[in-house]
């Protein structure tokens, strides 16, 4: 998603699907698009596009393995401009596909502890309490590891957007 | 600010829901709770841009992907693809995979005992032109069975997935051909509420695009959702 060259802090994405009984989903395909860690985006609708990070491409694809578990190696998004006067924390876009999954779920990523969260105006839409079903987490025992589980459904479902 | 032009929603009745008991493994994939609405910032209406260095000449033909030709129905798919307001979708990557004239996917979960075929993968991918256009060259895929109910077998489909512009604008969806008559009884077929919706994923014969003596033509028209008409300041 990023190459070495990127710019930005690595950060590698351990993501895991479990569907509503908690059984790992070894048969999804998770996609990724984020901005790079100025909060750029490689795409004309940016308008700060000329000067993004050529080195970090901003998309990741791949499949679940048996555990229903993939990992990605990016860098941490910047903050991208939100609509009016916001700006939004940093966030990876998901789109999670698999078999039953009629029509593709998208989902957020972000960062469990960023100060940023509190300003995150699309955070604001979601009721505190789902918040935590977005964050991905620190692994305490491996700097630089954060791990994002997607629960398709059940007691923890993940917050779904209707983009 | 940026000017962030949001992408239009689709009429809910064009769109499976998420949970349709009928198709089985909906029942513990699909979320239970309403999802929330995004309001579309730069982070949807941008996406991963493709260009033509990512494409070789044998992606977009299917029968030319190994050493010999695979066995079947060999067919010419052509369409446009289109955003809702009528404006082709230019330099957009579509990719397909599909099972062999037999109905075997090429996959090493796929174990229905039906002939795989060394020459044929079913994998292909191709960017559309400067108006929107595409075609695949490939093998009309067969029907197979699948575990979902008693006699399901899915019919024959070509699965399609489309980028567009933007992250809003991802799309996987199904190609299926004119007079099926498994189209009834398919359960992900009919996920979908609306007659109108379901028949644009029923690909039509296409004489025009039909070669003689070498290939049948099918045409399919993909829309993507296009961008409000008014810029906004965001």
């Amino acid at each position: 998603m990023a190459g070495r060259e990127a710019k930005g802090e690595r950060v590698r994405l351990i993501c895991r699907v479990l569907d509503g009984e908690g059984i790992p989903v070894s048969d999804a395909m998770i996609e990724i698009w984020q901005a790079d860690s100025q909060g750029k985006f490689n795409h004309p609708a940016d308008p700060g596009s000329e000067c993004a990070d050529r080195a970090c491409r901003g998309f990741g694809r791949l499949a679940t393995n048996e555990d229903g578990t993939c990992v990605f190696d990016t860098v941490k998004p910047g903050r991208v401009p939100g609509n009016g006067s916001t700006l939004q924390a940093p966030h990876l876009s998901i789109s999670v596909f698999a078999r039953g999954i009629l029509k593709r779920l998208a989902t957020r990523i972000y960062f469990a502890g960023d100060p940023a969260n509190d300003e995150d105006p699309i955070l604001a839409l979601v009721p505190s309490e789902r918040r935590p079903t977005l964050m991905v987490r620190a692994d305490p025992h491996n700097p630089g590891n954060w791990k994002f589980d997607v629960c398709l459904s059940g007691k923890d479902e993940t917050v779904f957007f209707d983009v | 600010m940026p000017r962030v032009v949001p992408y239009r929603r689709p009429d809910p009745e064009s769109q499976p829901a998420s949970l349709y008991p009928p198709y089985r493994a909906t029942a513990a994939r699909a979320p239970r709770r309403p999802l929330i609405v995004l309001p579309h910032t730069l982070s949807e209406v941008t996406g991963p841009v493709y260009g033509d260095e990512d494409i070789s000449d044998t992606d977009r033909d299917l029968t030319r992907q190994h050493a010999g030709e695979p066995l079947g129905e060999r067919i010419i798919v052509r369409g446009r693809v289109l955003d809702d307001g009528c404006r082709p979708v230019p330099h957009t990557l579509i990719e397909i995979w599909q099972a062999n004239a037999a109905g075997r996917y090429s996959h090493k979960k796929d174990t229905h005992p039906a002939p795989l075929d060394p020459n044929f993968t079913g994998a292909g991918r191709t960017l559309t032109d400067a108006d929107g256009n595409y075609e695949f060259v490939t093998i009309k895929p067969g029907a197979y069975p699948w575990e979902n109910h008693d006699k399901s077998w899915r019919p024959a489909h070509i699965h399609f997935s489309l980028f567009g512009n933007a992250f809003a604008t991802r799309l996987i969806t199904q190609m299926y051909f004119p007079g099926d008559p498994l189209l009834a009884f398919d359960p992900i077929f009919q996920a979908i509420p609306q007659e109108r919706a379901r028949q644009r994923l029923v690909s039509k014969f296409d004489l025009e695009s039909t070669k003689s003596d070498w290939a049948l033509g099918f045409r399919f028209d993909l829309v993507l959702r296009g961008p409000e008409a008014v810029p906004f300041e965001g």
